[in-house]
């Protein structure tokens, strides 16, 4: 077969080819600009006169242009990736390619070097700058934390709790901004607990509960949080039955979002608070066997939990009638070592309780919702207590100490006993507890990242 | 200067022909003469048939294409989405056909799946009436049952008198298997193919990608390989039953292939298409990560290929994107001949329809401007003959529904595509002629442009430097 491959790169400013201009530099995505680009901007950029020298289509951006694309959020830097308010200048391009001033210095810089080749090495790709320096923008998924990350965020929890333990003080580190709870799904205790910590904090709170018909009715959820933030919101917390609604907003806003649960997708708060609470009460979990019992297909919990827990070294063991099992886990997480290292994540997949709760330092139950029945995917709630339900005779099949966790709301008597649920080994009171300062933490990792944004 | 059409004859020449439907490969000209083929081959062939013809210098005009493009039969497309009547905010007859054009398609086939449905002579003549003037020809497909909606046979011998190229209840899966026979036995003395959206609705309840891996990652409800393959293989039975011309549309899984690989040995009388998005792409960009034969054939020729976001709606498709173990099976059943054609599934929507959370989102790809430079990505990197692909745009779709195209044969109709196979271009679809910005590919470069589109030997589309 003859081999057809003659690329020809284009500048993405001017259109002239690579052997048209000196220098043609490459930033992600196929995005080029030229040498005469580049001295052109860097003129502009300190002499807004010479806008002349410009190639067609391309311009400053100023004031009175919009801040966001019609579809695809922010105006980004096509090389860097800095939104206009994290940079001091942004040129537009023909088909919504952009630079920023930063990237122009950057692109000026590597030239005069291989000018100067005495000077530096090449640096031919620009980078997008790192987000793992400390902060995160918004809390999403758990699936890229690491350990350490983990760490660092459980410190933060010890140092909320010491604070919540004085309830006559606040803090102020969210002082004089407004957090929004956007729930689209009824919830009172990840709701209060996020208002608590809110508060504690020292932000605004509002509720906002709006109800999926709102949806329905045409109100889409980009109008409002669109409307959220016109009015102010800095950080929004939201609960949606639509996997990657957070993700979906977080596209759409300049403040942080927090996912509070999002359909059957993730709930990283929780799983946060899971652990924590499992660390206070058994020390370091690696190594530990951890058994997610019941509906983990449809769950967001399990999902979130087996990302934290792998991370921290444990092995989690998937528990529940076959037809509630999510498909292919088994190998999604082999194929995900934990983030910063190659380290393998365990997860096993057992639908037989009693093999799956043998050597358990730790068993979560999850909630069993009645409608599983109807969609044909049980025979009966009868039968799956009888097969699956967390009693106290099972329970000794696990190690002796082992922790019982329950997220919330119980069915008494279908997924848990009772006696289980309110026995010695049940940790389920503190689980509630703990969310306050595990969500502190959380409020002031993203509040970190609006600082660093505003300064 | 004269327009091209004021010439008696015109005359392509300087560069690669390319016709799969008889085997030419080379350089050489062609001369187009009151909108048909009048000499393919080389310029002196042309000469003799200009001599014979007794047409002057005068009257010839005289195209050379630049060097390293490629002249080749317009393309076919076998299924496309025009949403006219009634979602004209997503497509109209004439933006898809200005789309198409763009895209180097000379013939495509709409889904009847508009308000209301092509299912009556009224609604076809209307649709027929619209694509009058458009730049491609248009072969509408008609309803197999009344309003799609799986009870009543639409009326097919009416339909088929009147112009239809096919029948298909697209994107609504013809879910009784009585109705489908019946269908079928209808359709069988017509010619026409039966054309299936092959899903089992109720296997694949309300899924909204592929089930795997990637979906319990996202926690997005699965839409298994097999709600495709179970509904393929009951309509391969009611075949062998009927013996009537059927036609799977948009392939998906490994083991759909297979299927129709054993059905094509046994003798019986399937077609099959797959979209060029479900051989490039797979589940794992819903979740940002772009991996698969298309990100592998960029990385491979130096484009970097940056993740994506999750959740991104434009990934959302139906049937949804699969596993690069898919990819693979499906460019093996594309080179091997069991898959006959390329099809785009164009699928244009708004942007209020995917500006949404996942699970709400529209379901479609907006294909027919990416088509093309898309599917040449596998070309560079050598896991695609430029024959093959050429074939699979061009003369096994014709051949596949018997239609008059697809061919640069002497006397066919002058529908030809230029295009420059190497031409780096960034995707963008603001740019687009189609109404659907809808596609998963913004911001990538892709390589191979289309430079002219000619519609019986007029030129309806010349790219604009």
């Amino acid at each position: 077969m003859a081999k057809t491959t003659r690329i020809t790169y284009r500048c993405s400013f001017c259109g002239k080819e690579q052997n048209e201009v000196q220098r043609l530099i490459a930033g992600p995505g196929g995005v080029y600009v030229c040498d005469e680009c580049t001295h052109a901007f860097t003129e502009v950029l300190a002499n807004a006169e010479s806008a002349l020298a410009l190639p067609a289509h391309t311009r400053v951006l100023t004031a009175a242009d919009p801040y966001k694309e019609k579809v695809g959020g922010l105006v980004r830097c096509s090389f860097c990736g800095k939104s206009r308010e994290q940079v001091n200048a942004m040129i537009a391009g023909p088909g919504g390619v952009h630079i920023c001033n930063e990237c122009v210095d950057l692109c000026l810089q590597i030239i005069e070097e291989e000018r100067n080749p005495a000077a530096h090495g090449h640096a031919e790709q620009t980078h997008a700058p790192s987000s793992a320096d400390g902060v995160r923008k918004h809390l999403l998924d758990v699936d890229d934390w690491s350990a350490s990350e983990i760490g660092a965020l459980f410190a933060r929890a010890d140092a909320m709790g010491a604070a919540l333990a004085r309830p006559e003080t606040k803090l102020d580190t969210l002082r004089g901004k407004v957090m929004v709870n956007l729930f689209y799904e009824n919830s009172t205790r990840t709701r209060v607990s996020f208002e608590l910590a809110g508060k504690k904090l020292g932000a605004d709170v509002t509720n906002v509960t709006a109800s999926a018909s709102s949806v329905t009715k045409g109100e889409s959820l980009i109008d409002t949080v669109r409307t959220l933030q016109a009015l102010g919101a800095r950080i929004v917390v939201v609960r949606s039955s639509q996997a990657g609604a957070p993700d979906l907003i977080a596209r759409h806003i300049d403040g942080s979002v927090l996912n509070a649960g999002d359909g059957w997708h993730a709930h990283p708060t929780q799983a946060l608070l899971d652990l924590y609470t499992i660390v206070r009460r058994l020390g370091p979990v690696r190594g530990r066997r951890i058994v997610i019992l019941g509906d983990i297909l449809h769950s967001r919990v399990a999902r979130s939990n087996i990302w934290t827990l792998t991370a921290m070294g444990a092995t989690v063991v998937l528990c529940g009638p076959p037809t509630l099992l999510p498909p292919a886990a088994a190998d999604l997480y082999a194929a995900r070592p934990v983030p910063g290292t190659d380290a393998r994540r365990e997860v096993i997949v057992e639908p037989h309780i009693e093999r799956a709760l043998e050597g358990a330092d730790v068993v979560m139950a999850l909630r069993l919702q009645r409608e599983r029945q109807q969609a044909g995917l049980l025979p009966s709630i009868r039968e799956y207590s009888a097969v699956w339900g967390l009693t106290p005779e099972r329970l000794k099949l696990a190690n002796p100490g082992a922790l019982v966790l329950h997220p919330g709301p119980m069915n008494e008597g279908v997924e848990i006993d009772p006696a289980v649920a309110y026995g010695d080994a049940s940790v389920i009171e503190e689980q509630v507890t703990n969310g306050v300062a595990i969500r502190m933490a959380a409020l002031e990792l993203v509040a970190g990242a609006d600082q660093k944004r505003g300064e | 200067m004269r327009e091209p059409q004021e010439y008696a004859a015109i005359i392509l020449a300087g560069s690669r022909i390319l016709d799969p439907s008889q085997g030419m490969d080379g350089s050489g000209a062609l001369l187009i003469v009151d909108g048909r083929i009048a000499a393919i081959g080389s310029e002196q062939d042309v000469e003799a048939k200009l001599s014979e013809l007794d047409i002057g210098p005068e009257q010839r005009m005289t195209l050379r294409q630049p060097a390293g493009s490629v002249i080749a039969p317009g393309f076919v497309d076998l299924h496309a989405h025009l949403r006219q009547p009634g979602f004209e905010a997503k497509e109209t007859i004439a933006t898809g056909a200005e789309a198409a054009a763009r895209g180097g398609f000379t013939t495509i086939c709409c889904m009847p799946n508009t308000q209301p449905v092509i299912d009556s002579r009224a609604t076809l003549e209307y649709v027929l009436r619209a694509a009058e003037n458009a730049p491609v020809r248009i072969g509408p497909i008609a309803a197999i049952s009344k309003g799609e909606d799986g009870h009543e046979l639409s009326e097919m011998v009416e339909l088929a008198q009147a112009g239809v190229v096919a029948f298909s209840d697209d994107g609504r899966p013809v879910a009784s298997s009585k109705l489908m026979r019946s269908a079928l036995e209808y359709a069988a003395p017509l010619g026409l193919p039966v054309v299936e959206h092959c899903q089992d609705e109720d296997l694949v309840g309300g899924g909204v990608m592929h089930e795997g891996q990637i979906s319990t990652l996202l926690g997005l409800k699965g839409w298994p390989a097999e709600g495709e393959e179970v509904m393929l293989a009951r309509d391969l039975a009611l075949v062998r039953l009927t013996g009537a011309k059927y036609h799977a549309a948009h392939l998906s899984t490994a083991g759909a292939v297979e299927l129709v690989r054993q059905a094509k040995r046994e003798g019986l009388p399937v077609t099959a298409e797959v979209t060029p998005h479900h051989l490039l792409l797979t589940d794992a960009w819903v979740a940002g990560e772009r991996t698969g034969p298309l990100a592998d054939a960029l990385a491979e020729i130096g484009v970097p290929v940056l993740p994506g976001e999750r959740y991104d709606t434009d990934t959302k498709v139906n049937p949804p994107l699969r596993t690069a173990k898919d990819c693979a099976a499906l460019l093996a059943g594309l080179r091997d001949g069991t898959i006959d054609a390329i099809a785009t599934d164009h699928a244009p929507h708004t942007l209020t329809d995917k500006a949404c959370e996942y699970g709400e989102a529209a379901f479609g790809i907006s294909g027919l401007e990416t088509a093309l430079a898309s599917l040449l990505a596998l070309v560079h990197v050598e896991r695609l003959d430029l024959a093959t692909l050429v074939a699979a745009l061009t003369v096994r779709p014709a051949r596949a529904w018997n239609l008059d195209a697809g061919t640069l044969k002497v006397g066919a109709h002058a529908d030809i595509t230029v295009f420059d196979p190497n031409e780096a271009w960034v995707v963008d679809p603001a740019r687009f002629a189609s109404k659907g910005k809808n596609t998963p590919l913004t911001g990538l470069t892709l390589h191979g442009r289309v430079r002219q589109t000619w519609l019986g030997g007029k030129l309806v589309y010349a790219a604009g430097n």
